[in-house]
């Protein structure tokens, strides 16, 4: 049996008198595209911050490889965040920077490239984005969808092996929309990253993720594939995909 | 009750040791990444130009017309005693020593102690300080850091400045409108002022550098913390780093006045 590359083993955590992960168990394996629905505030961003490292878990573990975060050596911890790469929900764009800027910044900071290898990676991710117009422009002077596209340029600048997605497409028209899924469903399988997406967008995420997990008061109600789901009988999980309330 | 009583006071007292905890962190992150390679040479000049060019206007205005006020308070003053001739040493003494560095601390923490306060907030609130720990990306370092070097280059050119310009405005009240001998004047601010001064002068402004960009740049990283979330949280943050600075720069000046006499 393949072993799990990231594994939630009864994950609790709470801010204050707030329990948002109540026990949560999960698995995620290399190479895939796996969906994270559930309503909003079930705690599904908050997943994805323990996996890059940005909350703490209050119990439970979570396994890399099979082993666990509090494991892990100082270096090995730091070489897997390393691999990661984030998309925030609300973007996160640096709003005293420009556009190539906020998109450069990763390389800037982390790599030793010369400049006019940053450069050409830069403006390769801009154009693809169809945000080539944008260059010298700040956040501020931009739609909500096109701050979108600057912020999945900016997570993918770095080639990484693990990208997490906080809703990529929220504010996006039904073209850039199905423009971002082929674009990371194309980048998905040209290098092979693992992709955790927390997403709304049923039932086109279905045509997208390998697997998909929903999360419903702190825990996992439902893992599986399109298949599973479309076979399942789970009255929340079809509830939820229908848009009605249980 | 006085169960309860001991409970709050121990409570708000452990928060105090916390938030002192984390500023002394906060503040040794910022000075260690001040030796680690590559040196933030393009980000360092970008705040000399806010903190140090930016504020050039201020502190001249400032100093002017501390200087005007000086002159003419002290010409006032010592005219009771027949000593007007020692106004250029009053009013040079009075600057480099002690008005000087306080004020000149005081104005850029209004200017640009309080954007920095400001700025790092917002960062907070909207994600962006998140954003870069995802980027592995030191965010102490790169907020941080190239704030306090040029604070620290800053400051002490500021208060020379102020000073300079503070006895021009001493020169402006008590030679060009109140008729003393503008040598005498000269002679006076020369002949008065040592080394040793001006040397006080320059440890204070450096200390003041460090408190400052200390206490603004920590207001603003912790906001979610000490403040709450929002523009509110950014609002409070920024308050309390002006307010904070200033006392500590009073609390400071008497520390180093009193081990400096």
């Amino acid at each position: 049996m393949t072993v799990p590359f990231i594994q939630f083993i009864d994950v609790k955590k709470s801010f204050g008198s707030l329990h948002v992960l109540k026990g949560l168990n999960l698995s995620i394996y290399k190479g895939q595209i796996i969906a994270v629905i559930g309503k909003s505030g079930t705690g599904k961003s908050v997943l994805l911050k323990h996996i890059i490292g940005l909350v703490e878990q209050d119990s439970g573990q979570i396994l890399i490889n099979g082993e666990s975060t509090q494991q892990l050596s100082v270096d090995a911890r730091r070489s897997f965040h390393k691999e990661l790469s984030y998309m925030f929900q609300d973007n996160a764009l640096f709003d005293s920077m420009s556009i190539y800027d906020n998109v450069a910044l990763p390389l800037v900071e982390n790599v030793r490239f010369p400049k006019t290898h940053i450069k050409e990676k830069v403006i390769t991710r801009i154009q693809q984005l169809g945000l080539i117009d944008t260059l010298e422009k700040f956040p501020a002077q931009l739609s909500g969808g096109m701050r979108k596209r600057v912020a999945l340029a900016r997570a993918l600048v770095t080639d990484p092996k693990i990208v997490l997605f906080d809703e990529p497409t929220t504010g996006l028209d039904p073209v850039r929309k199905n423009k971002v899924h082929s674009m990371i469903k194309e980048y998905q399988e040209q290098f092979g990253f693992t992709a955790v997406i927390v997403t709304h967008d049923i039932p086109e995420i279905f045509n997208l993720a390998q697997r998909v997990a929903m999360l419903d008061d702190g825990i996992i109600k439902f893992e599986g594939s399109k298949k599973d789901i479309l076979d399942s009988h789970s009255k929340i999980l079809n509830a939820f995909i229908r848009g009605e309330d249980v | 009750m006085l169960k309860q009583l001991i409970e709050k006071f121990g409570g708000k007292i452990l928060k105090m040791l916390e938030s002192l905890g984390r500023i002394v962190l906060f503040f040794l992150i910022g000075i260690i990444n001040i030796f680690i390679l590559p040196f933030q040479f393009k980000k360092i000049i970008d705040h000399l130009w806010f903190i140090g060019s930016k504020s050039v206007f201020v502190i001249i205005l400032t100093g002017l017309f501390t200087g005007m006020v000086l002159g003419l308070q002290g010409y006032h003053s010592l005219a009771k005693f027949g000593s007007e001739a020692a106004l250029g040493s009053a009013v040079s003494f009075t600057l480099i020593r002690e008005l000087g560095p306080v004020f000149t601390a005081i104005m850029v923490t209004a200017r640009a102690g309080s954007a920095m306060a400001a700025e790092i907030g917002v960062m907070r609130i909207s994600e962006q300080i998140d954003a870069l720990k995802t980027m592995h990306i030191n965010p102490v370092r790169f907020l941080f850091t190239p704030r306090i070097i040029a604070s620290v280059i800053s400051f002490p050119l500021l208060t020379a400045l102020f000073d300079v310009v503070g006895i021009f405005g001493g020169y402006i009240s008590g030679s060009i409108m109140l008729g003393i001998n503008r040598y005498v004047y000269m002679d006076t601010v020369i002949k008065s002022i040592e080394i040793s001064d001006i040397n006080g002068g320059f440890y204070k402004a450096v200390s003041f550098a460090f408190i400052v960009t200390t206490i603004c740049c920590y207001r603003g990283y912790y906001t979610h913390l000490s403040s709450g979330f929002g523009a509110r949280g950014v609002s409070l943050s920024t308050t309390n780093a002006v307010v904070h600075s200033c006392i500590f720069i009073f609390i400071f000046d008497y520390i180093i006045t009193f081990f400096l006499v």
